[in-house]
């Protein structure tokens, strides 16, 4: 269970996130989304104790992260944004030693290692060099490396970054099976369809606030079921029905060409932040 | 503590392991053209405080190599941190600062003694054997913990690679120089041997030389050198502090 109140942070005269409140449950899968800079990966510098929290709380299965480090620290596990593999140590020695950092038994990290190596389908991959390891494969050694103290939860930011469209659904398929497992899993994305493909809840930050907090499918339906999209002088209108019967009178009455589709999760994205995921 | 400060240790000793080949080639190289050109070429016509030059030149050249393989620690960190990303990995850890700091100095300590075997055992082709005493091995003990303190808290100061070439080129080349390593300060000015005397590097080579000659040790100097240990390890734990926002 992750529990924000009332979170602040400050960089000087910017205000990064303005009263962050979240409550997540046990297991649950929750995106945060979010335009750059929104805040996204500040909110998990702070859960991870990366960053120090201008005011507020941040509870992580009940351990507080400014007041009681250690044991909330010891409950998560962190894959960062960029790639922060030991890259001229082998996939087996930067698992270790984060096993080491978390004061697991030699024979606890033997064993947890070969494990996660299979979960990961890497095992062949063992004895490699990292840095020998193409994109894909070090995003799948972080996941693994960050699971290595049996963490209640796991922070993935940006998880899928820069990887093509099939090792993206891979990773996908291994973080549903993370949760399935009874991991609670925090995840920032930029793909929206990652969110709406994976997530149970999304939370949308703009600006440092949030903007929205619901199930995908709430998101979406309080936009309508189908979508319009036209072109007008240059610009990309869209415009929402609740049945595909109005949305056939709309597109009787339109000159201009126009598509017609099912409403999706960036559909309340836009909506609702007025900006483009990027 | 420990636990962290061991994986911490553990981790640079694997990267130490895997680079050990080219490691002892280059710390052999500056060593080697010092002897030869210092030591061989005018030692055997120049006689210091009583002893060769190539006598005088080796505690010299140990005291300056414990210093900058010591210090040589914040490029790894600074590599790890600016490009690698790899202190987030230590710092989302549930170990504390002072485990980091402890790790870390004790992988300085361990370069700076690497490159002081391959000197004794050059010195020992070159015909010259030193004492490797009890204040001997304190001596380098120390000054190897005060440049591999002050290598993580530098490390946690600057702000780029670049940052960190300037502070070496600014202080610690000059150090090597001037810390009584190639030549006695006694026969500079009293105001520069005032200067010098402020400098951990003299005294780390007075206590070396000293030692490593057979002669009586000059406490003051370990002393001067324990202060000053503590202070940049004091200096170092503030610093890694600081580097969480």
């Amino acid at each position: 269970m992750i529990i924000l109140k009332n979170l602040n942070k400050h960089y000087k005269s910017i205000q990064a996130l303005k009263n962050v409140h979240l409550h997540i449950n046990r297991g649950e899968l929750f995106a945060y989304l979010g335009p750059n800079g929104a805040g996204k990966t500040t909110t998990i510098r702070i859960m991870t104790g990366l960053t120090k929290l201008s005011s507020g709380t941040v509870l992580l299965n009940r351990f507080d992260i400014e007041q009681d480090q250690v044991a909330a620290k010891k409950e998560s596990g962190l894959v960062p944004q960029s790639i922060n593999l030991d890259q001229e140590l082998t996939v087996a020695e930067n698992l270790d030693i984060h096993g080491m950092l978390y004061q697991m038994p030699v024979k606890a990290r033997r064993s947890k290692t070969d494990e996660l190596l299979d979960y990961m389908d890497i095992t062949d991959r063992k004895k490699t060099l990292v840095k020998h390891l193409s994109g894909g494969l070090k995003r799948r050694v972080m996941i693994a490396r960050a699971l290595m103290h049996s963490p209640k939860i796991l922070f993935l930011d940006e998880p899928t970054v820069g990887l093509d469209a099939n090792i993206r659904r891979r990773i996908w398929a291994i973080v549903k099976k993370i949760q399935q497992d009874g991991t609670t899993i925090f995840l920032t994305t930029h793909y929206i369809e990652e969110a709406e493909f994976l997530a149970q809840r999304v939370a949308f930050l703009n600006n440092g606030e949030i903007v929205a907090l619901d199930t995908p499918k709430n998101l979406m339906q309080k936009m309508g079921t189908w979508a319009i999209d036209r072109l007008e002088e240059s610009n990309m209108e869209t415009t929402y029905f609740q049945t595909r019967e109005a949305a056939k009178k709309f597109m009787a009455d339109q000159k201009q060409s126009f598509t017609l589709r099912h409403v999706n999760l960036e559909d309340a994205f836009l909506t609702l932040t007025g900006k483009k995921v990027k | 503590m420990i636990h962290g400060c061991l994986a911490i240790y553990y981790r640079e000793l694997m990267i130490m392991k895997r680079r050990l080949p080219k490691m002892i080639a280059t710390m052999s190289v500056s060593p080697l053209l010092y002897l030869i050109a210092f030591g061989y070429a005018m030692g055997e016509n120049v006689n210091v405080d009583g002893c060769s030059y190539l006598e005088f030149l080796l505690p010299g050249l140990i005291a300056m190599s414990s210093m900058t393989q010591a210090f040589s620690i914040a490029s790894e960190i600074n590599i790890a941190r600016f490009y690698w990303h790899i202190f987030e990995e230590f710092q989302a850890a549930p170990i504390s600062n002072i485990s980091y700091v402890a790790g870390e100095v004790l992988a300085g300590m361990t370069r700076a003694f690497i490159s002081i075997f391959i000197i004794l055992i050059l010195g020992y082709f070159f015909g010259v054997v030193l004492s490797c005493n009890f204040f001997f091995w304190l001596a380098i003990i120390l000054n190897s913990f005060i440049f591999a303190s002050l290598a993580v808290g530098m490390a946690m100061l600057v702000k780029s690679h670049a940052d960190q070439s300037m502070f070496s080129s600014f202080v610690i080349t000059p150090m090597a120089f001037l810390g009584g390593t190639l030549f006695p300060i006694d026969n500079l000015p009293i105001w520069a041997q005032k200067i010098l005397f402020l400098l951990p590097l003299t005294h780390a080579s007075k206590a070396i030389r000293a030692a490593s000659l057979g002669n009586r040790p000059d406490y003051s100097s370990y002393i001067i050198l324990f202060l000053t240990g503590a202070l940049f390890i004091s200096i170092a734990f503030l610093c890694v502090n600081k580097a969480r926002d």
